[in-house]
């Protein structure tokens, strides 16, 4: 068995270097033999792409299992975790249920997983979003979620049932408990995917971004099963949910006890924190507002709106506005119906956390902000003009309904 | 009570200088040099107070290639007291499970009361390596934490939670993943840059954290990336270049469907 | 271009240039505007041991040279004078301390120097500007005390320092050999202030009044001997000269970079104005002045470092042309941004306000020159003498 390892063929490089420049991860140099791999190389096969003459190729490692769990039985079923806070179910649930319908073939199902307390009601709204099959755990200890007795719950009914896939909503609870649960269980996850395709193998190919979005990657996880990957919320679209679906409830048997170490004392609900991620209108200011004061501005859009307040990070680095509602690659990333930004100049680290908005407005008095490259309507014009003119139109158009 | 704190770092590649070239397709890394991921900046600063605070000793880990000794030697300048850095070709190409074993081993050896890391990487962004890291070392987690106090034997938190936050409490041993929130990271003092620069720095491979070498690695990571390319370029859309009013109302005309 | 730094000298640069950027740069404009003392970045200079580099290693500092210290001059200054100024200043102010002070003085004060305790250099008056000799401020000797009487005027970081280097006469029958340094203490009873000036530039410096009514200080604090007041100063100055030439070479890089970027992206007629060779040709000369003015600053601090005894001469060069440099460069970047370089929005106006004093202050450019001609005068007549 060859080790694993990108392979050169030394008879055909023509040492163009195209591959050094190439290498995100600046595994190659060139050496009195060629070109050099070193340990910084994990295969992501943007080397190939760029190599003019096709030298290069990728002997992939055997995975044999030891440590990996085997693939052989799982079924095709792909499973949602239903995320509920309180008791209200999230939307990134009911959008994964689309996802997973989409995605699944016949024979497979699809189902979602529901942990918590007295939570059975949720059954029914999780069915007509297009789960065949409910997995209902309900237990006081599992009433708010905690890492601890989530992540050994979800392990003993992943291990009975077998899915071939698991999905999570890249929430707080989701980005907790998908890791433990995927070590746990010794198996692949991957995190904030944007796009999901099911090949005919039944092999998930999760689409991510990196290196803050410049590039995209696609992943699989070809033996160890399931296949655990995570999604933002408003990446994936709902099917408009149909109340006449049937499915079946399946109570699974969990060794308790559900114990967790960690301790809930209090949750404390802070305004601006309020759902920026599910908001269907956002109005975000940016340097070009200037003075914390003029936020109040944009407040007044986003009430007049229904809509949520945000900031790009300049806004939060200069203490306007708190981190909560920063958007972008090191804070939110949204994808509301429409993105109002605001004296924003739309640096790449920005669009990284809204780009998956339906309509991009921008505002900014410099025709060259590259945020103009990719809005939907740009308007080149000073903020402290537009602002109250929208404010004022809006209002216009209301008392004239 | 003084704490044994180990605090988890990843150099990364400044910013974004990673793109994809339109015209050839292919990937174009600029020569940038690499940094501390931010986020662990303030995960290594928490550390520092807990023990001006309370006493103790800060240990930053970082798994990665030989030049990985550089961030370390950052954390040094800044204030950790020690540093260790995982590194072997035997570790190359690991996922988040791979990392996530390699690490935990490396803290069960250094022995811990508090692990703290910061919220995601830079490059990954996958945010997976920290609870990963708890599992393997069977500690309970609490991840976006905002505010920290250390009371003896366990921590209370207050962890960002959509709507709100919640506050937690978290006996020791364990890992938190901290967020921006939390602190101001100061920057390095000359004396420390000229003490971490002539610092020697451990370097621990497989046999000196007793790993399993199936579970490091390519062979050990259940992810694999079989593709890279170049995102979907947004396009331009109309640019309106009128007096304020009449933009609005172009504009809401236009999105009357969307918005009541 | 670099001068040759070495390790050290690499880290010196790139903490300062990351204070500056990150800590310095965001709030420039607004302490400018707000004539405000830069309290907050004087906490992260002390904290990240920049105030340790010029004081001696066995006094608590990092024992570093007029190089080093200058890297962090200019670094500062690249992200605002104000800033600068506020640091060589302090530089300045402890410089009689280090080369005169005695053993139990430098004890008593260095080690706070080096911890951040500012200080300030005092020998300019109402009526003795250029004219260092004609200074009025009396030291007059009573007992274990000198009573100090006088006023000194324009004084950097007066006001907000701890700690004051002073020059007073003690002898007026002895002319040049009749003044003395002393060290004063902000504090001490018959040391107050005036207001704070109101300034063209560097307006986040602070600059007052020293006031000093039967100011009475321990003979301990006199440095060295009584009538070397001018001595000490002349010396002072040599050294803390290049300082002000690192001062204006970093507004100078401050000033090429943001025109160079401004002219890349403003357009006229359909083109950046980048491609117009009357702006290139600006820029050029600008980017050229200024690697002089650089190369002939570290060429200074090199020969001062290396231990010459005597450098009045080449001190005075760098000051004088990195002053004239500035002043040349920031005037053109005005010009480069045309009408919004007039603007007080725009950053550019500023280092203009800010350069003008390079070209006045630690002697004025006259006087400079005079230093400079009066030396290669001695130094021929020497060679004329051997010959």
């Amino acid at each position: 068995m060859k080790s694993p390892g990108l392979i050169i063929d030394t008879h055909v490089c023509t040492l163009c270097g195209s591959c050094l420049q190439a290498c995100p991860f600046g595994a190659l140099s060139t050496g009195d033999e060629g070109v050099v791999v070193d340990e910084r190389c994990n295969l992501c096969s943007a080397c190939l792409d760029a190599c003019p003459v096709g030298a290069m190729s990728i002997q992939r490692a055997e995975k044999t299992g030891q440590g990996l769990p085997r693939a052989a039985e799982s079924s095709d079923d792909i499973w949602v975790y239903a995320e509920h806070r309180r008791g209200k179910p999230a939307g990134v649930s009911f959008e994964l249920l689309g996802a997973a319908r989409r995605l699944a073939r016949l024979p497979a199902a699809v189902a979602a997983v529901l942990l918590g307390h007295e939570v059975a009601g949720l059954a029914k709204d999780l069915i007509a979003a297009g789960a065949d099959r409910v997995y209902l755990v309900e237990d006081p200890e599992l009433k708010d979620f905690r890492d601890e007795p989530y992540t050994h719950v979800m392990a003993e009914v992943i291990k009975e049932h077998r899915p071939s896939v698991v999905l999570f909503g890249a929430t707080s609870q989701g980005r907790s408990l998908a890791p433990r649960l995927a070590g746990r269980l010794r198996t692949g996850l991957t995190a904030d995917c944007t796009g999901l395709e099911i090949s005919e193998d039944g092999l998930l190919q999760q689409t991510r971004p990196a290196f803050g979005g410049n590039i995209m990657a696609t992943i699989l996880t070809r033996r160890a099963r399931p296949q655990m990957a995570t999604v933002r919320p408003r990446v994936m679209k709902r099917l408009a949910p149909d109340p006449s679906r049937t499915g079946e409830i399946i109570r699974p048997q969990v060794g308790r006890p559900f114990s967790s170490r960690a301790e809930l004392l209090e949750f404390i609900e802070e305004a601006e924190t309020v759902n920026l991620e599910d908001a269907d209108i956002i109005v975000s200011g940016g340097r070009g507002l200037a003075d914390p004061k003029n936020f109040g501005m944009l407040r007044e859009l986003a009430r007049e709106l229904g809509g949520a307040l945000a900031a790009s990070r300049a806004a939060v680095d200069a203490g306007w506005v708190p981190y909560s509602i920063q958007v972008g690659q090191t804070g939110k990333t949204v994808g509301p119906k429409v993105y109002i930004a605001a004296g924003i100049s739309g640096s790449v680290q920005h669009l990284a956390g809204m780009s998956s908005s339906d309509i991009i407005v921008a505002i900014n008095k410099d025709p060259d902000a590259p945020i103009f490259k990719f809005a939907t309507y740009g308007i080149v014009g000073d903020l402290f003009e537009v602002v109250p003119a929208l404010i004022a139109e809006i209002r216009a158009r209301r008392s004239r309904v | 009570m003084p704490y044994n704190i180990v605090v988890c770092v990843k150099q990364v590649p400044d910013t974004t200088d990673v793109k994809i070239d339109p015209e050839t397709k292919t990937l174009v890394r600029e020569g940038v040099p690499s940094i501390v991921n931010p986020f662990d900046t303030y995960a290594l600063e928490e550390g520092i107070r807990i023990r001006e605070r309370a006493g103790g000793k800060v240990t930053v880990l970082s798994m990665g290639p030989p030049q990985a000794v550089e961030a370390l030697k950052e954390c040094l300048a800044v204030g950790a007291d020690e540093a260790v850095l995982l590194t072997d070709r035997a570790f190359a190409g690991s996922d988040t499970l791979a990392t996530a074993y390699a690490l935990s081993l490396a803290i069960k050896k250094l022995g811990t009361d508090v692990v703290l890391c910061g919220k995601q990487a830079w490059d990954g962004d996958t945010a997976q390596v920290g609870p990963g890291v708890a599992e393997e070392l069977d500690v309970p987690h609490a991840t976006y934490v905002r505010k920290m106090t250390l009371d003896g034997g366990s921590a209370i938190v207050e962890r960002l939670v959509e709507g709100g936050y919640e506050r937690v409490r978290v006996p020791l041993p364990a890992l938190f993943t901290v967020v921006k929130e939390i602190n101001e990271p100061r920057l390095p003092s000359l004396r420390g840059k000229i003490k971490a620069k002539s610092a020697k720095i451990p370097v621990w491979g497989p046999q000196d954290i007793g790993a399993d070498t199936t579970r490091l690695g390519l062979g050990g990571s259940p992810t694999e990336v079989v593709r890279v390319f170049s995102p979907e370029v947004r396009k331009r859309g109309e640019v309106l270049d009128m007096p304020a009013s009449e933009a609005a109302r172009y504009l809401l005309s236009k999105l009357e469907g969307v918005i009541r | 271009m670099e001068p040759a730094y070495n390790e050290e000298q690499m880290m010196i640069r790139d903490l300062a240039r990351r204070i500056a950027e990150e800590k310095v740069r965001p709030e420039a404009a607004r302490l400018d505007e707000e004539e405000e003392f830069p309290y907050e970045i004087l906490e992260v200079l002390k904290q990240s041991d920049l105030f340790a580099v010029p004081v001696p290693e066995q006094y608590g500092g990092l024992g570093m040279g007029v190089t080093e210290t200058c890297i962090v001059v200019e670094e500062l200054a690249r992200a605002c004078a104000g800033v600068a100024v506020t640091y060589a200043a302090g530089f300045l102010g402890s410089i009689p301390l280090v080369m005169f002070g005695s053993e139990e003085q430098k004890a008593r004060y260095l080690p706070r120097i080096a911890r951040g305790d500012l200080c300030a250099f005092a020998l300019t008056e109402a009526e003795a500007g250029s004219d260092a000799a004609g200074i009025r401020t009396q030291a007059t000797k009573d007992g274990d005390f000198y009573v100090l009487n006088g006023t000194k005027q324009w004084i950097t970081n007066g006001g907000e320092a701890p700690i004051y280097t002073v020059v007073a006469v003690t002898d007026r029958s002895r002319g040049v050999r009749g003044a003395s340094t002393f060290v004063v203490e902000k504090g001490m009873p018959g040391f107050t202030f005036g207001k704070k000036e109101k300034k063209m530039g560097i307006r986040s410096s602070a600059t007052r009044e020293l006031v000093f009514q039967d100011c009475r200080i321990p003979k301990e604090n006199l440095l060295g001997r009584e009538g070397h007041g001018y001595l000490i100063t002349l010396k002072t100055l040599d050294r803390a000269r290049p300082g002000v030439a690192a001062q204006a070479v970093g507004i100078c890089e401050n000033a090429v970079d943001l025109c160079v970027e401004y002219a890349r992206t403003r357009r006229q007629s359909g083109q950046v104005i980048s491609s117009f060779q009357a702006v290139q040709h600006l820029l050029a000369d600008m980017a050229t002045q200024t690697e002089a003015a650089k190369a002939l600053l570290y060429q200074t601090t090199h020969y001062i470092d290396s231990g010459a005894q005597e450098y009045s001469k080449e001190a005075a060069m760098c000051k004088l042309f990195a002053s004239d440099v500035a002043m040349k460069v920031t005037t053109d970047a005005v010009q480069v941004f045309g009408g919004y370089g007039y603007m007080r929005d725009y950053p550019v106006e500023k280092l203009m306000r800010d350069a003008k004093i390079t070209q006045i202050y630690e002697g004025t450019n006259q006087i400079q020159r005079n230093v400079i001609g009066g030396a290669l005068v001695k130094e021929s007549a020497r060679k004329g003498k051997r010959g």
